[in-house]
């Protein structure tokens, strides 16, 4: 029956404020995740979870945990090493495999780490090609998986915005963003021609806020990075940049300590440091809060160029 | 920064706060050029929900003022949409008031994506439609409305927006209000989905009636979008609705855990619950509610958990669980409105899958009942559908599925269709009406010709079969009782009857007639003894007659072992 347009009295609704029974947001997108991870488990022949090690993707682990348990986790891992990620995340990476018992798989561009390539010496898009999309390429290939869960959010830059959960890859792993599949309600279509894959985003609908929210709440760990700590910077003007790679150095630079910590994770020569003394998970909350800039903006990569995000995820990046 | 970092207390306090708030999805619509990516982003903008590097990233470019920012750029994530000046796919943007958090689709509003207003709109709780007041209602914000209404948003903000353009005038508001009203009623008659609307004379650009009002529509007195925003019921609750619980997987870790994993559609399980598998008609109660976190008491929609239930029942990926007190329709022919999203026209040679919940069932086209013409919204015979057409269709799948109809359950309602061909998403569909199987109408327009065991199979559920029987009569009956509520048609040859007189030939032949029906034959003799013996082909087996239920689920599982019983995915092929 039709019912007339009718203003509505908008203070009169809020009881469902009160209700305790009421699902938290938290649970809402948990519970979304789960049934994706699931899925794809489900009507795949062969998924993969691409494993960073940063907290989006401790996360995702801890979605896919719950997801099949008490059975293990029914697809490997697999981390796309470029060479330049910080010991201490590599240390943490095969801890948590072993911890969880999950299948580990690395994969390097050796080619191209054994030819010396570096950001300075390339410039930083060619780098991030060879080192991270040619190797995800290149290891998806090889191992031949159908679909590869990442952590990435829509949130964190806006071409992500306009990602599928189910994000559907050529033959050569290239995004068509103008040609997406529609996707309606939670019916994602999983139908492939051979040689051709899918990217799924589990996480799609967590906000940088929601996800160390849930880290919080569900005691998950993640790299000691995160937290603040006096360390070793080249500091130039704004820019803290890790002490990792020798070649990073300009000449006559020498390193300060600093109390400080990473936002995100990626490659040491290209991801920038932050000055904070948020060494605990409500301190980094309490700073993320108050920060005026978003997550991506200390990754040297993402402003090379107007839309060089778009750029790279056409190539076949995550 | 340093402030709140130094008072951890604060922080926890804030940490509550978000743990208190919900979740409402909401999606734009209207023509193209209303001004959609506008408003979502001087939404953000006005709630401080975008980054200083991120404004920084859009001034002094896109298509407004000098000085002026525009807004649109925030959502318009794509080269290609900041090139052309229009938003090409769905942009979901993420915010949060001190009350609730938000998940904004932000769409297209070129008819030639309409597909992804569909894909924005099919999640939203709620939608904004937005209408250009130098404009007035043009013919794709009457199709979006009608999508909207289709897919069953429940509730529709209208914008009246650029109302800078027209001098803030009252009387244009007023007269797009009546004009577009009437077109929403006649809406929801046509979609039978009723809809709560609110008008709101806005200026995305200026920032009038976004989050704050304004000075410049003194005669408005009505809230600001914002507001409306905050104020909605955020998604439906359908805890109290019947069980529906799609089994995404089956989790057998090891032989003493079976699990059946799945995400609740719809309402409310709790351990000791009796539960119908669909569409096998079998009975099963919850026995654990298991999670990574412990197991559970209760648990709700829309929970992603896991079901052990008590008794080994054949449920696999595709089968739906219900309440068995309200169940769900098991049909082959479904009447449904279809959304059509693909360039290639709808063509009944074609090959398409129905994907529903989590199984994928191939699907033939019956008839084209009508396409809804959008200017007049009346319906008119068509031949096809063609792209962005909106229409209503009779689909025959090959085998049966559980239903429910989509005005009842947006989750058990709703299917996709994909083109076997070329994997494409093709159609979005709405089931209006489903013939159940066991209704005995469901043949309407199946091929000529003898029936056969497959089609049999598919109405009945299980295979033909013949189930021998030997022991107290009272066990037989509650043997014959269990089958019955399985949804086993059964039928009894009691071999002691004076009609057979213990005429063996008889007797076979009866049972050979009712197995070729595809019926349950019981051949059933009774005895006074402590034991029953059942006997199914070459099969057979004894059980003490004391222990009734152990005796039935022995029974059961010949029957299954026996290849009776076929899986969901068995049935019809
Ligand atoms: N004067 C005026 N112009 C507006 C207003 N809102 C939007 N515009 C302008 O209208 C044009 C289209 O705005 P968009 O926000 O891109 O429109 P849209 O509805 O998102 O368009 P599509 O997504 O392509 O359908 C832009 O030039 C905006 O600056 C308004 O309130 N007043
Ligand atoms: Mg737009």
């Amino acid at each position: 029956m039709p019912v007339a347009a009718t203003e509505v009295n908008p203070r009169s609704t809020s009881s469902f404020l009160k209700d305790p029974r009421r699902l938290s947001h938290l649970r809402l997108l948990e519970a979304e995740s789960i049934h994706i991870l699931r899925e794809v488990a489900s009507e795949f022949e062969r998924p993969v979870m691409l494993y960073s090690i940063g907290k989006d993707s401790s996360v995702m682990l801890r979605l896919a945990q719950k997801a099949f348990y008490p059975a293990p986790i029914p697809f490997p891992l697999l981390h796309i090493d470029t060479g330049f990620k910080f010991r201490e995340m590599l240390e943490f990476r095969d801890n948590m495999a072993r911890e969880i018992g999950a299948e580990l798989l690395v994969w390097r561009n050796e080619p191209a780490i054994a030819a010396d390539t570096n950001p300075i010496a390339l410039d930083t898009k060619r780098c991030c090609g060879l080192l991270k999309t040619q190797a995800l390429l290149d290891g998806l290939r090889h191992y031949n998986f159908d679909a590869a869960f990442g952590g990435a959010r829509r949130d964190e830059e806006k071409s992500r915005a306009k990602e599928r959960i189910y994000s559907f890859r050529d033959g050569a792993g290239q995004w068509d963003p103008k040609n997406q599949r529609p996707e309606l309600w939670n019916l994602y279509n999983a139908r492939i021609h051979p040689g051709e894959s899918i990217r799924v985003f589990p996480l799609s609908n967590w906000t940088e806020l929601d996800v160390w929210h849930y880290i919080h709440e569900e005691d998950i760990p993640v790299v000691d990075l995160y937290f603040a700590k006096e360390r070793p910077m080249y500091v130039r003007g704004e820019m803290l940049l890790p002490i990792e790679q020798s070649f990073v150095a300009r000449p006559g630079e020498k390193p300060q300590m600093v109390k400080s910590r990473l936002r995100s994770l990626g490659c040491s020569p290209c991801t920038g440091a932050i000055r904070s003394d948020a060494d605990t998970i409500p301190a980094i909350i309490a700073e993320l809060i108050s920060f005026r800039s978003s997550e991506r903006a200390n990754r040297v990569i993402d402003h090379d160029q107007e839309g060089s995000m778009e750029i790279k995820k056409r190539e076949g990046y995550f | 920064m340093a402030t709140l970092a130094a008072s951890p207390f604060s922080i926890e306090e804030f940490l509550l706060e978000e743990r208190e708030k919900d979740l409402l999805r909401f999606s734009t619509a209207g023509s193209v050029d209303d001004g959609k990516s506008t408003l979502i982003g001087r939404l953000l903008y006005d709630t401080q929900s975008v980054y200083e590097d991120q404004v920084r990233s859009i001034e002094g470019k896109g298509t407004t003022a000098p000085g002026q920012l525009d807004f649109a750029l925030l959502t318009d994530g794509l080269r290609a949409e900041r090139e052309q000046g229009i938003t090409i796919d769905v942009a979901y943007r993420y915010f949060s008031t001190a009350r609730r958090k938000f998940i904004i689709a932000d769409t297209p509003g070129h008819e030639q994506y309409t597909r992804n207003m569909a894909t924005g709109a099919s999640t939203a709780d709620a939608a904004i439609v937005l209408i250009d007041a130098s404009k007035g209602v043009q013919i794709q914000s009457r199709r979006h409305a009608y999508i909207a209404s289709l897919l069953r948003v429940r509730h529709v903000l209208v914008a009246v927006n650029k109302m800078d353009l027209i001098g803030y005038d009252e009387a244009t508001f007023r007269a797009i209000v009546k004009d577009f009203t009437a077109i929403l009623d006649q809406i929801a008659v046509d979609t039978g989905t009723p809809v709560e609307t609110n008008f709101i004379p806005v200026s995305a650009l200026k920032g009038d009636n976004i989050v704050h009002h304004t000075a410049a529509m003194p005669w408005y007195e009505g809230p600001s979008i914002l507001e409306l925003l905050e104020s909605l019921p955020s998604a439906a609750d359908t805890r109290t609705s019947p069980l529906r619980f799609p089994v995404q997987r089956v989790l057998r870790p090891d032989h003493t855990f079976r699990g059946f994993a799945g995400q609740i559609a719809s309402g409310t399980v709790r351990p000791g619950d009796i539960l119908t598998a669909l569409p096998s008609g079998r009975t099963a109660k919850v026995e654990r509610i298991v999670t990574w976190d412990g197991d559970l008491e209760e648990a709700i929609a829309p929970l992603s958990v896991t079901l052990v239930l008590d008794r080994e029942i054949d449920v696999s990926r595709g089968d739906l669980l219900v309440s068995t007190e309200t169940q769900a329709t098991v049909a082959r022919d479904l009447k449904a409105a279809l959304v059509w999203m693909d360039q290639r026209p709808l063509d009944p040679a074609r090959k398409y899958l129905l994907k529903h919940t989590s199984q994928t069932v191939p699907a033939t086209l019956r008839a084209i009942n009508h396409r809804t013409d959008l200017a007049s919204l009346s319906h008119q015979p068509a031949a096809t559908l063609q792209m962005n057409d909106i229409g209503s269709v009779t689909l025959n799948l090959l085998r049966p599925i559980a239903v429910d109809r989509y005005a009842e359950n947006r989750a058990t309602g709703a299917f996709i269709l994909i083109d076997a061909e070329t994997n494409a998403t093709v159609a979005a569909g709405m089931i209006r009406s489903a013939v159940d199987i066991s209704a005995g109408d469901d043949n309407e327009g199946e091929a000529w010709g003898r029936v056969t065991a497959g089609e049999r199979e598919a109405r009945w559920g299980h295979r033909g079969g013949a189930l021998a029987l030997t022991g107290p009569a009272a066990l037989i009956d509650a043997i014959e009782r269990s089958l019955f509520a399985a949804g086993v048609v059964t039928c009894r040859i009691d071999t002691g009857d004076p009609v057979f007189a213990d005429d063996a030939k008889l007797v076979e032949l009866v049972t050979r007639v009712e197995m070729q029906s595809g019926l349950l034959a019981l051949v059933v003799r009774n005895e006074n003894t402590d034991h029953l013996t059942a006997r199914v082909e070459a099969a057979e087996i004894h059980v003490e007659s004391d222990d009734v239920m152990h005796a039935i689920s022995t029974v059961h599982q010949l029957l299954h072992n026996a290849g009776i019983f076929i899986s969901a995915e068995g049935a019809g092929l």
